[in-house]
């Protein structure tokens, strides 16, 4: 087993008006390569807020947060970008597609960031997109898409780099069971083959019957950390 | 690169707006080509009438000679000058002697200025032949405003009265044996062009000038205390009044150009805080704050290139149209006091069209970057979020 994110003591707090307001409280956590682990608790415990850290779009108020060796508190702006760029992947709840582009281009975009050659790119973004099994909408707008094809064009668009960390904020909130089934299992089987570790913050019911540990938070505290082994082991 | 397919596709998504800043933009660009076009077109005409017409290549002048002052004539002249003897024989300098005077166009008495020239004068386009000897008669030379003004056409006689060397009072006739059009007023207006001897002799000066015009090719030598005048000097009114048109038309197009980009700083503005969630997903991806702030002045400048484009596409005929035909006048610019032609042709150089689209792209690039310099100081979560006011 390989440790790949640390948090120690992490608290945050945002100014709000005069004072503050405390989302997250002495944090302690490990996360080993290939994890599928959820951030569960009733909205505003806090959840979006850990993931943000995890993913430094955000940074620790106290306490250290280490992604891949490097610490999130001490990165530049250009040292943060490079690491979301290269190891780290996100799926939002509204899908986030750039709306011009069509669903090549949307997938291409990250690659284009790394400066990857054209060839090894196209090659690339056909395997994504034949992952969550859109090959035959690589010309569609995202308007043109159903909530499900959306949601599975942005797991593409944050997979085909191929991050050793995907970060899912509510990505079934906004899909129908049978859409969210469907990409649940989209991403089981990319954690299985690709060894991606996955994070999810949710509150649905759904997703959490895949996850093999389940972090239940309240209030910006850890509550209760349970491994569960509904598909194998934890970090096979 | 990714940033400009990217702007590319933003903004031609974009829709009406889109259309709108573009048409205005790629119209300001027009009109400024056209309006710098025109000046330069008449600067050109100007210089060329003004040099063909009066200044030659030079003047060498009198020490007392001052154009202005209408008082500086009585004195100024004296026998040509030693030094440019030769020049004035073998044609490369025209003397001119000129002296205040009366005419009386019917009945009415008004002051002209009475200009001898050399009938033989082969360096400026006055048609002096026709001051050629008529048989006894004084010719006389005027010009089309002269002739307006005191309503006097060809054969016509027009009784003149000076005051020669000495102060004494004498009149003639004179026969007006041409009327030229040219676009210089400051040789037509008031003024009545003598055989260059015919005049010396009415004023008792022989063999004296006022100033003498130099034919191209003339080297100015000391001919103290005669001073020479460049032809910078001479023009330099006429460059001061086209400096200050430019400055007008400058205001007027510039105001033409701050609209545009008013259009396009408020699409910026705009866009940035609709596309927040776009702009925290850029950030997700990967890229620094500061190539999102690029995306979006890319985005703007690619305004500028599309109506440069789009200006070229109908700028191009409707110029080149213009640079054939030329563009009238207005009547009222016709006494401005330096030369203009009632048509103008356009001149539209490279360095003005060059120009132009450089103004027309940086101007666009600065005002997309300043509400998008913004961006660097957002907090991605927040931009995620779509909470950045
Ligand atoms: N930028 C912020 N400023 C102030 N309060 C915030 C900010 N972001 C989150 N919060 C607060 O922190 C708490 C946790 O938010 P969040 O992490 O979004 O919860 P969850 O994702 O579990 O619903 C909420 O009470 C929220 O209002
Ligand atoms: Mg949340």
């Amino acid at each position: 087993m390989e440790s790949i994110i640390q948090i120690d003591q992490l608290t945050k707090r945002f100014p709000v008006g005069a004072g503050e307001f405390t989302a997250l409280k002495d944090i302690r956590l490990e996360f080993q390569k290939g994890e599928f682990t959820g951030f569960v608790g009733p909205s505003g415990s806090g959840k979006t807020t850990l993931l943000n850290i995890i993913g430094s779009l955000d940074t620790p108020t106290e306490g250290e947060v280490t992604v891949l060796g490097q610490s999130i508190a001490h990165l530049t702006h250009k040292q943060s970008a490079k690491l979301r760029n290269q190891h780290l992947g996100f799926i939002f709840q509204t899908y986030n597609l750039f709306p011009v582009y069509t669903v090549y281009e949307n997938v291409e975009f990250a690659l284009l960031l790394q400066h990857m050659p054209a060839a090894e790119r196209h090659k690339a973004v056909l395997d994504a997109l034949e992952w969550v099994g859109l090959t035959d909408k690589i010309k569609s707008r995202p308007d043109q898409l159903s909530g499900g094809e959306g949601q599975r064009v942005a797991i593409a668009r944050a997979m085909v780099k191929r991050p050793a960390i995907m970060l899912a904020d509510e990505p079934t909130a906004n899909l129908d069971s049978k859409n969210s089934h469907h990409i649940l299992q989209t991403m089981v089987r990319l954690n299985q083959e690709l060894k991606t570790t996955f994070l999810f913050a949710t509150h649905d019911e759904k997703v959490m019957g895949y996850l093999r540990r389940i972090i239940s938070l309240e209030d910006g505290r850890v509550v209760k950390d349970e491994a569960l082994a509904p598909q194998g082991q934890a970090g096979a | 690169m990714l940033a400009i397919k990217l702007a590319f596709k933003n903004i031609l998504g974009a829709g009406f707006r889109t259309i709108l800043n573009i048409s205005v933009l790629s119209f300001a660009f027009v009109v400024i080509i056209f309006y710098n076009g025109v000046l330069e077109g008449w600067n050109q005409q100007a210089r060329r009438d003004t040099i063909e017409w009066e200044i030659g290549q030079g003047q060498l002048w009198h020490p007392d000679y001052d154009p202005l002052d209408f008082f500086s004539y009585q004195d100024a002249h004296a026998p040509l000058p030693e030094a440019v003897q030769a020049e004035v024989a073998a044609g490369q300098l025209t003397p001119i002697l000129l002296t205040q005077a009366s005419a009386f166009p019917q009945g009415r008495m008004q002051g002209v200025i009475l200009k001898g020239i050399d009938p033989k004068q082969p360096i400026l386009k006055i048609p002096t032949a026709l001051l050629a000897d008529q048989d006894g008669q004084t010719p006389a030379l005027i010009g089309k405003r002269m002739a307006h003004a005191i309503k006097a056409k060809e054969g016509d006689q027009l009784l003149v009265r000076w005051r020669d060397k000495n102060g004494t009072f004498d009149a003639l006739e004179v026969t007006i044996s041409g009327i030229f059009d040219s676009n210089v007023p400051t040789i037509d207006a008031g003024q009545i062009w003598l055989p260059l001897e015919r005049l010396q002799q009415m004023l008792s000066m022989p063999g004296e000038a006022t100033y003498l015009v130099a034919r191209e090719g003339f080297v100015p030598a000391n001919a103290a205390p005669w001073v020479f005048k460049g032809q910078d000097f001479l023009l330099a009114d006429l460059d001061t009044i086209i400096q200050s048109k430019k400055g007008a038309s400058g205001i007027m197009y510039g105001l033409l150009l701050i609209i545009a980009l008013l259009a396009i700083f408020d699409t910026q503005v705009l866009s940035i805080f609709r596309r927040q969630k776009e702009i925290g997903t850029y950030i997700a991806l990967g890229m620094t704050r500061w190539q999102v702030v690029g995306i979006f002045t890319v985005e703007g400048a690619t305004y500028s290139i599309l109506a440069i484009l789009l200006g070229a596409l109908y700028g191009t005929p409707l110029l080149w149209y213009l640079a054939k035909v030329g563009w009238a006048m207005p009547s009222a610019s016709q006494d401005m006091g330096i030369s203009i032609a009632e048509k103008i042709y356009p001149v539209f150089g490279f360095g003005l069209i060059l120009g132009t689209i450089l103004l027309v792209v940086l101007s666009a690039t600065v005002v997309s970057f300043l509400p998008a310099r913004k961006i660097a100081k957002i907090n991605p979560t927040d931009a995620l979020k779509g909470k950045i006011q």
